[in-house]
């Protein structure tokens, strides 16, 4: 065995060729250099990841790009609420201001004792399918059918089919993503603030009669609840009574003058 | 080996109940309601005001639109409500004749007028307007007129009746057909269950050389367009295309009839004949009913709905759409009502896909059902345009062999819906 070619130029050329590529490998580096903003990984790992898109971005990880290039305000995370807006902040270096929470509500009391049916349906058991057979089974045209496709399309279990036909919402979960609001086909979910103590439950804009006749808790337009706030701050907008959350005060006369109990008081949300 | 096409499925038929009794008359209901839009396209647009009196015949809508259809009075009375929707006439009795006066033409395109201003679409159950369908675009030659004799549609025995009882009208219109998309020769294809209707018309065109009469297998959906036209000449339609495409022209046996008698009376389409069939009903029969008739009329015509009737079907069982309330028009394009006791729906709810794949098996249009309606379930619209979503003729063959009852048309409705608001808002 020869040490000098069996051993040296192999061990030799190998080292060579190393120093070479590692060389060019430096090189590489500095010139093909993307700079990685590091705040957009700091960011996206404080964010919920369940790309619910109430953001407006598609995903989490194209929000978190938004908010490191300033495009995106560091609050923008609804579900993420005020404690991922801090952490957020934080990682920008700014204060983070905590917006209004709004969570999603029925505006329905329709359950199957009190409104209507006009045909038995048996089809898709999906709200936007049961849409094309005349606008669904329910006699009222505004209110809620009941098929749970906002159970469905809820990514945090904040709601539940209850037993009386209608689906209950849960505060607490909901972080108002808005998909069930984007998804309902009769429009009958709304975006309610957590501060409003008090909410109109339905969403019928016929006129009194023609409610009556599918319902017995819809809102009639009889206008009493407009004539009873102190405060001025009930309208009565196509048929149907519109809180204007900025002048209402939570008295609740609205409350007790309402003939049919289409305005209810909401529970406190923690 | 029959003339047929690959998929569907071989439904009861129950066509006994009516295929043999004569179509009865109605006589004019108390109030007809005359809907705008009867027909694929644009919706008319009323020509009449409350109050007005109209005679029988009289154009009381219209549209601007190439792809529309008028709409004429089929009862003469006074108009008593003009909406959006639609307009209503009360029924004055005394009054309701019809006069009118041969028309005569010179050219294909005046014929093509005639077909048009007489109101006259597609009487199948699709209301496409007809003088559209008789005039191809620029550079596209018409070489075959067809008549869809095929029916395949459980129940419904409308155009069995009509061939049996108007089929020299019905050749006469072949005949104005041809000439009006410019065909050399016809052919009239019917179910062979309907073995009579075939004798007959091959009586009725025995000397005729351009006229042949075909029969085809049963089985649904066999009086879809492109599903014929692949039974009766071997071709397939192209995807998305038209029997156009081919040099084919089709048109159902009622309209036929209707653009004879546009012709050779000047008489827009006035009536229709419905089947009125199926176990809830105390008399089945076909009836020539006023367009604008109530179900509640048509259903009193025929003796009643007995006590048991619990589902009313405007159309045939597959592709029919189940009536909440009886105060429904007969429209250009009802073809059938159909009543059934309780113990005859079916009421069930889906289980899930067990990826048997009879769907794949059954549809006509070779389409994929399990994975549309997946997608369609998971809102994945681009996924199931991808896979031809918009193709499906939504038949029902699908959801009629699915082992897990999974309502896969209603699914698909749901996403050719969702597809076409998208597309619309982009």
């Amino acid at each position: 065995m020869d040490f000098v070619s069996d051993i040296l130029i192999p061990v030799a050329s190998l080292a060579g060729l190393g120093l070479i590529f590692g060389a060019l490998l430096a090189v590489a580096n500095k010139v093909f250099m993307v700079k990685v903003d590091k705040r957009v990984a700091d960011i996206s790992e404080v964010l919920p990841g369940i790309n619910c898109g109430a953001c407006g971005y598609p995903s989490c990880s194209a929000f978190a790009e938004a908010v490191a290039a300033g495009k995106a305000p560091v609050n923008g995370c609804v579900p993420g609420r005020a404690e991922v807006a801090e952490k957020v902040g934080d990682i920008m270096g700014v204060e983070a201001e905590a917006d209004e929470r709004f969570v999603a509500k029925l505006a329905c009391r329709g359950t199957e004792d009190v409104a209507r049916d006009k045909l038995e349906y048996y089809g898709a058991a999906d709200c936007r399918s049961a849409m094309l057979i005349e606008g669904g089974p329910k006699a009222c045209a505004y209110g809620c059918m009941g098929l749970g496709t906002c159970v469905e399309v809820c990514p945090f279990g904040a709601i539940t089919m209850g037993e009386e036909g209608l689906p209950l919402f849960e505060d607490e979960l909901c972080n108002g993503c808005r998909r069930c609001f984007k998804a309902c086909p009769k429009d009958v979910i709304r975006m309610v603030s957590v501060n409003a103590e008090v909410d109109v439950a339905c969403n019928n804009h016929d006129k009194g009669a023609a409610v009556l006749k599918a319902c017995k808790v819809g809102c009639i337009a009889c206008g009493k609840c407009v004539k009873v706030c102190p405060e001025d701050a009930i309208e009565m907008v196509d048929n149907l009574a519109v809180i204007d959350y900025h002048k209402c005060t939570n008295c609740g006369a609205c409350i007790e003058a309402c003939p049919t109990n289409a305005i209810v008081r909401l529970s406190p949300v923690i | 080996m029959s003339k047929s096409f690959s998929g569907g499925i071989h439904p009861a038929y129950n066509k006994a109940m009516t295929a043999e009794i004569p179509i009865a008359d109605m006589p004019l209901p108390d109030k007809v309601r005359l809907p705008l839009s009867q027909h694929i396209g644009a919706p008319c647009k009323p020509l009449v005001a409350k109050g007005d009196t109209v005679a029988m015949g009289q154009k009381i809508a219209d549209s601007d639109s190439f792809v529309s259809a008028p709409i004429h009075a089929s009862v003469a009375g006074e108009v008593v409500l003009v909406d959006d929707q639609a307009i209503e006439i009360k029924t004055d009795k005394e009054k309701s004749r019809f006069s009118g006066a041969a028309q005569s033409y010179n050219n294909q395109g005046e014929l093509r007028q005639i077909i048009r201003e007489a109101g006259i679409v597609g009487l199948g159950g699709a209301t496409f307007p007809t003088h559209v369908k008789v005039t191809p675009p620029e550079g596209v030659t018409i070489h075959t007129f067809m008549i869809n004799g095929a029916e395949c549609e459980p129940f419904l025995t409308t155009d069995h009746r009509v061939m049996l009882e108007q089929g020299q009208e019905m050749i006469a219109g072949s005949k104005l057909l041809m000439e009006a998309c410019g065909a050399e020769k016809t052919i009239i294809g019917i179910e062979k269950n309907k073995p009579d209707a075939i004798e007959h018309m091959s009586k009725l065109i025995a000397d005729e050389p351009a006229f042949a009469v075909t029969g085809v297998q049963v089985k649904y959906p066999q009086g879809w367009e492109k599903q014929l036209i692949k039974s009766l000449v071997g071709q397939e339609v192209p995807d998305k295309g038209l029997p156009l495409d081919l040099g084919i022209v089709m048109n159902n046996v009622a309209t036929a009839v209707a653009v004879h008698r546009a012709v050779e009376y000047g008489e827009p389409l006035l009536n229709r004949v419905v089947t009125v069939s199926g176990s809830g009903i105390n008399k089945p029969q076909n009836v020539r009913a006023p367009l604008g008739t109530s179900v509640a009329d048509l259903v009193e015509f025929c003796g009643g709905l007995k006590p048991e009737a619990a589902k009313i079907i405007d159309g045939g069982p597959m592709m029919g759409r189940a009536l909440s309330t009886l105060d429904t028009p007969i429209t250009k394009g009802t073809s059938g009502i159909l009543v059934f006791n309780r113990d005859e729906v079916h009421l069930f709810s889906e289980d899930p896909c067990i990826r048997c794949a009879s769907c794949v098996d059954a549809c006509p249009s070779r389409l994929l059902p399990n994975y549309l309606a997946l997608y369609v379930k998971r809102e994945m619209l681009d996924e199931a345009e991808e896979i031809n979503l918009m193709s499906c003729i939504e038949c029902g063959c699908c959801s009629y062999v699915c082992p897990s009852k999974i309502p896969l048309v209603h699914y698909f409705q749901r996403g050719k819906q969702e597809i076409n608001a998208r597309n619309r808002n982009q």
